[in-house]
């Protein structure tokens, strides 16, 4: 909870109270992790994003991100069969945080992966995979894996992307 | 996928009209852009002008078309979006194509 409390009557100044109690959801979905529900997902996402007044710039990094993590997702946790998902987009005051949750296999590892790039040497390595979670680490300023009760849960913070 | 293609000089010029290459279509665009650069031309360029949106499997088909086309045929990009040229900067596949600002034939490329 927050120490400071504003009364009633008192003038809004900052950026409101809302974000920083949590309570600014901007996109909420759930679905099934196959290419086609993810793709309109992050359609349907976008058009809120845009809704909401977010930039160019910031809503092209959740989406980028978001479809590396929901491509892991059925590719990783959910290789033998579609499952459930659950996205949700919230805005905050330092970025906008992302959660998925899925009913998949965990980790292998039990933590999310921080890979270095694979090697790039043309004409001989040239890698068509293995991008995904570099990307995701370059634009997340925060990234939280959690397994709880039969659940991944992954939360990641974007955030904004210039102030000039 | 909608393709089309056009000669530029000596280059086949391969445009891409859908705004997504993403996992959804990642195979259909290796193969589309595969057959497409059955038609003669070299280099081969994509046009990616009106694509606003690729994953990194989008990528990786990027990179499977230029292996396939192989060092008799190189793939360049042109037009690249910023989100787009986003993810070649950020896996640093930037340094591995040419890459032109506006497809041939655009204004501004004549300009």
């Amino acid at each position: 909870m927050l120490a400071k409390t504003v009364g009633p009557g008192a003038p809004q100044r900052d950026h409101g109270s809302h974000a920083e109690q949590g309570r600014s959801m901007l996109f909420r979905r759930q679905f099934t992790s196959t290419d086609t529900e993810t793709r309109a997902t992050l359609q349907a996402m976008m058009l809120s994003l845009d809704q909401a007044g977010i930039g160019a710039e910031d809503a092209s990094n959740v989406e980028l991100i978001l479809a590396e993590a929901l491509n892991n997702v059925a590719e990783h946790a959910y290789s033998d069969g579609a499952g459930p998902v659950d996205l949700l987009v919230s805005i905050q005051r330092n970025g906008l945080v992302c959660t998925i949750s899925d009913r998949g296999r965990p980790m292998p590892s039990g933590v999310a992966p921080s890979p270095d790039l694979p090697t790039i040497s043309p004409p001989d390595e040239l890698p068509e995979g293995g991008f995904g979670w570099h990307i995701i680490r370059c634009l997340t300023s925060e990234l939280v894996y959690a397994r709880d009760q039969g659940r991944n849960l992954l939360s990641m913070r974007i955030p904004w992307s210039g102030f000039d | 996928m909608d393709i089309s293609t056009s000669r530029a000089g000596p280059a086949l010029v391969i445009t891409i009209n859908d705004s997504r290459v993403d996992a959804a279509v990642a195979i259909d665009f290796k193969e589309s852009v595969r057959l497409a650069a059955e038609e003669p031309g070299t280099p081969v360029i994509l046009d990616l002008s009106q694509v606003t949106f690729l994953d990194s499997s989008g990528l990786g088909a990027v990179v499977a078309v230029m292996k396939l086309l192989g060092a008799a045929r190189p793939l360049e990009l042109a037009g690249l979006t910023p989100p787009v040229a986003k993810v070649f900067r950020l896996t640093r596949m930037n340094s591995v194509f040419t890459i032109h600002p506006h497809p041939p034939g655009s204004l501004q490329a004549a300009g």
